[in-house]
């Protein structure tokens, strides 16, 4: 049985890597308990600092085919409670449960002084680790708070060390991904002494407009104002940007891989990547902390079946395989094939290739809708009904280029397969072969 | 000529398939896989663009889905609820090679079409034609090949009077569908559509209250969508006794009397979807017993396999191989039945067997075999030439043997679907707007 055991930058320790991220679901202590008895490893608690006051109508989704909330927006501020309330229920909570692991999350005003006081309750109050919030897009800001100072290295570094003075405990930068390059807050974070980072927070958003009102959504009394996104949608901006830092070796620090995570398959894909914990908090909104248990279960008999003992075990193995295109190589080969039997003739790749792609598959011999005439069959009148038309489609494999389109495209798994062709030449990158040219 | 139907308690009829909600829609409307040159689409005689007009459900733009639905057939909110789907559209959906519910295209088309006409049923002006050169068109009969074929032809600016001696248009989708598919009020709303393109309408027999003679005189052309006649007769003693009514008259008798109810036992005669249709109707209007019995086996029933099921689910009672001999008071007797080897069609006979007799008591006999084909008189007089007593014309354009007279529907097809009459109508609609363009062109060349 796989040990999911975890410990995040050497001091902070739960029971498994999934954490609760800071945001509405560890609001309380109350519901951080319930989190816990549910089988969350950790909670980075809702963002402490000077209580705020926040607008009614807070978020909004983005809906896809008919699912919800495919990705979600929200102006909420930070905690709107006391300093006091939160860290009195932090130290009930650890009190109830020391083997989990609890983070503060802090935002206070850009002064040393303000910094150290709240670093020195929050630890007193018996948090194991405490995290910047450096990140936060909208509402704090436009005060010169999260990501107003997660966008400047300069700032970024000076709160680190300053944090860093007084705190006892890990210090964890959660990093904007409103950025160009996102290694340049994960260095400045190191440089200022952080102990992890933890990435991403929400990005900038507008989700939609009502097409009634012409106000975006959530609606204020009439006015929006932007956001910060999250949910599945952002998965892949989030395996990029942890990619990123996890890969730069003027970083080094151990992640905690936020977005999109929503069930063990992703939280795998960010340990792959480098992460040491990962933290959720997007499908907890949606479907309650009960979705714990099958993170971790699911995540336990991957593990037992690839062999892993240890979340160490599988840290960062895909790193390797991450690489810049000029090392690809331009000789690899593969082509599309269509299996036959699985075929359900819908001919979604040919017009994807067709339209969208290099024109390589073909239709040969099919007659187009209209040229016949129909009736409906009735076997009294007519016979036996005709067999249905073939429409399994061809693929040039002389002209297939090997994109993936018609393969992504089609509906049915495994009917369309990329299989890789043995064009009989040498391994050559594009580095390789501009180096030989010159 | 027959009185209009009557509001009917709907609560005996209702609906087979509930309509969906908004949100519903758009789920179902999402699970289609859009497919590329689709083959419901193929599968349809109207052609609509199936994946198109869902679509555009799923993108909430449902009065384009509507005109998507319309631009290929007129009578589309008739056929989303009377075509049988399984055979058609929803029985070439790819989902099915794919383990899965084919996509509902019949209810799906149903929500566009109800949202249109909850919403006006506004079609786009430019969609009449008005400024060609004045040509006329008269359609004899005012079901729905007609229908179509008057609507078209509208498309292309023709002036075009509908003929139907009842007392109100639509012919089956009026007076012949079971409610549970479609009510007549829905069959009205399609007349009145057709009515705001322009189309005229007169409640007059083609023959006595108007003469071939003065149609010619007065229009170009002449469609002949008068559909089936009367149903055949039994040819048994018996026959004209007051409790046996075949089922064309027993269904419109229903729909257009007040408090008609029906009780005891109740037999019907044959196995097609009129016999189907009859049986259900008779237990939702309060028989005791329906029985169904068709002189040659389960297999060789006409009927769809769904009407079939539907029948027995309700608790119709089906009897195979006996054909009736003659009706008495209360009962009819019947002998029983053998198949023939197939003959060079693949077909087999029902053949008596002798001695076999049986008698099955009942209340009411409702014979429901094929109907006979009429207008056979003013057609001959005409010079267009009949087949078995259906008219001959060209399938792709609906021509007759007379280069004035077009035809299409059942009189042609010899009683198909709904959504054949209209494919016919539309054919022959936009053949005859063909030949007048290519004259016209002549003339100006």
């Amino acid at each position: 049985m796989a040990d999911l055991t975890s410990v995040f930058a050497g001091r902070i320790h739960s029971p498994n890597p999934f954490w609760l991220a800071s945001g509405p679901p560890t609001n309380c202590g109350d519901q951080v308990m319930r989190a816990f008895d549910a089988g969350w490893g950790g909670a980075v608690w809702k963002t402490i600092g000077e209580p705020i006051v926040n607008v009614s109508s807070r978020y909004s989704s983005v809906d896809w085919n008919g699912q919800r909330m495919m990705g979600l927006n929200n102006i909420e501020l930070i905690s709107d409670r006391p300093i006091e309330t939160n860290l009195r229920e932090i130290a009930e909570v650890k009190k109830r449960y020391p083997r989990h692991a609890v983070i503060a999350s802090l935002m206070v005003e850009s002064k040393r002084e303000t910094w150290h006081d709240i670093v020195r309750r929050s630890e007193d109050a018996g948090s194991d680790g405490l995290e910047l919030n450096f990140g936060c897009p909208h509402g704090m800001s436009e005060r010169g708070m999260g990501s107003a100072v997660g966008q400047v290295p300069d700032y970024a570094c000076m709160i680190t060390e300053w944090v860093k003075e007084v705190a006892r405990t890990p210090v964890l930068v959660k990093l904007t991904p409103n950025i160009t390059d996102i290694r340049a807050v994960a260095r400045a974070a190191k440089r200022g002494g952080a102990d992890g980072l933890s990435a991403i927070n929400t990005i900038n958003s507008i989700t939609g407009i009502d097409l009634d009102t012409f106000t975006p959504r959530p609606n204020v009394g009439g006015l929006s104002a932007h956001g910060g996104y999250c949910g599945p949608a952002v998965k892949p901006i989030a395996l990029h940007l942890v990619q990123q830092i996890a890969s730069d070796p003027e970083v080094g620090l151990p992640i905690a891989g936020i977005g999109g995570v929503s069930g063990w398959r992703e939280a795998a894909e960010f340990v792959l990547l480098g992460c040491t914990a990962v933290q959720v908090c997007t499908a907890a909104m949606h479907y309650g902390f009960r979705i714990v248990e099958d993170m971790a279960d699911g995540l336990s008999q991957w593990m037992d079946q690839k062999g892993f003992r240890s979340i160490a075990d599988f840290r960062g193995l895909s790193l390797p395989r991450v690489t810049e295109w000029k090392h690809l190589d331009l000789n690899y080969q593969i082509v599309a094939r269509i299996n036959p039997d699985k075929c359900i003739g819908c001919d979604l790749c040919y017009i994807a290739c067709e339209d969208g792609a290099h024109q390589c598959i073909h239709l040969d011999g099919r007659q187009p809708n209209g040229a016949h005439i129909t009736t409906t069959h009735i076997a009294a009148l007519d016979g036996p009904p005709p067999p249905p038309p073939v429409r399994v489609p061809r693929i040039d494999e002389a002209e297939c280029v090997g994109c993936n389109l018609c393969s992504l495209v089609c509906p049915v798994e495994g009917c369309i397969t990329m299989e890789q062709i043995n064009a009989g030449r040498p391994h050559e990158s594009w580095a390789e072969r501009t180096a030989t040219a010159g | 000529m027959s009185a209009p139907p009557v509001a009917r308690n709907l609560d005996q009829f209702p609906d087979l398939h509930p309509p969906f909600d908004p949100q519903s829609a758009v789920i179902e409307a999402n699970r289609c896989l859009f497919c590329f040159d689709a083959p419901c689409t193929a599968a349809c005689p109207t052609h609509i663009d199936v994946p198109r007009f869902i679509k555009k459900i799923a993108s909430a733009n449902l009065r384009g889905s509507a005109l998507t639905i319309l631009d290929a057939n007129i009578l589309g909110l008739s056929c989303s609820r009377v075509c049988p789907v399984d055979v058609l559209c929803q029985g070439a959906c790819v989902m099915h090679k794919h383990n899965q519910m084919p996509i509902e295209i019949g209810r799906l088309q149903r929500y566009a079409m109800e949202t249109f006409y909850d919403r006006g049923a506004a079609f786009p002006e430019v969609w009449v034609n008005e400024n060609s050169a004045g040509q006329s068109a008269a359609c004899i009969g005012g079901g729905p090949a007609s229908l179509a074929c008057a609507a078209e032809l509208r498309h292309h600016g023709f002036r075009v009077t509908i003929f139907d001696d009842r007392a109100l248009p639509g012919g089956l989708n009026t007076y012949g569908v079971a409610e549970y598919k479609l009510r007549p009020s829905d069959s009205l709303r399609e007349v009145e559509f057709v009515r705001s393109l322009g189309v005229e309408f007169r409640q007059a027999e083609v023959g006595t209250d108007v003469t071939l003679d003065q149609l010619e005189s007065e229009y170009d052309i002449i469609f002949i969508g008068v559909g089936l006649g009367a149903m055949e007769k039994l040819g048994i003693p018996g026959e004209d006794r007051p409790g046996v009514i075949d089922a064309l008259h027993f269904i419109e008798r229903y729909k257009t009397s007040e408090n008609f109810t029906v009780s005891g036992r109740v037999v019907v005669i044959g196995g097609g979807n009129t016999a189907i249709d009859a049986a259900n109707a008779a237990h939702r209007l309060g028989a005791s017993e329906v029985h169904v019995v068709y002189r040659r086996g389960e297999k060789q029933m006409p009927a769809f396999s769904f009407e079939y099921a539907h029948a027995k689910a309700d608790g119709v009672r089906f009897h195979w191989l006996a054909q009736p001999v003659e009706i008495l008071d209360r009962s009819v007797r019947f002998v029983e039945t053998r198949l023939s080897e197939p003959d060079a069609h693949g077909r087999r006979d029902a053949q008596p067997v002798d001695g076999s007799y049986f008698e099955l008591p009942c209340d009411l006999v409702i014979p429901a075999l094929g109907q006979s084909r009429f207008f056979a008189d003013l057609c001959e007089s005409r010079g267009i030439r009949l087949s078995r007593r259906s008219i001959v014309a060209d399938r792709p354009t609906g021509r007759t043997a007379n280069p004035r007279y077009y035809a299409g529907g059942d009189c042609v097809n010899g009683g198909r679907e709904v959504v054949d009459a209209v494919a016919d109508g539309k054919r022959a609609a936009q053949a005859i707007a063909s030949v007048f363009a290519a004259k016209q062109e002549a003339s100006h060349g």
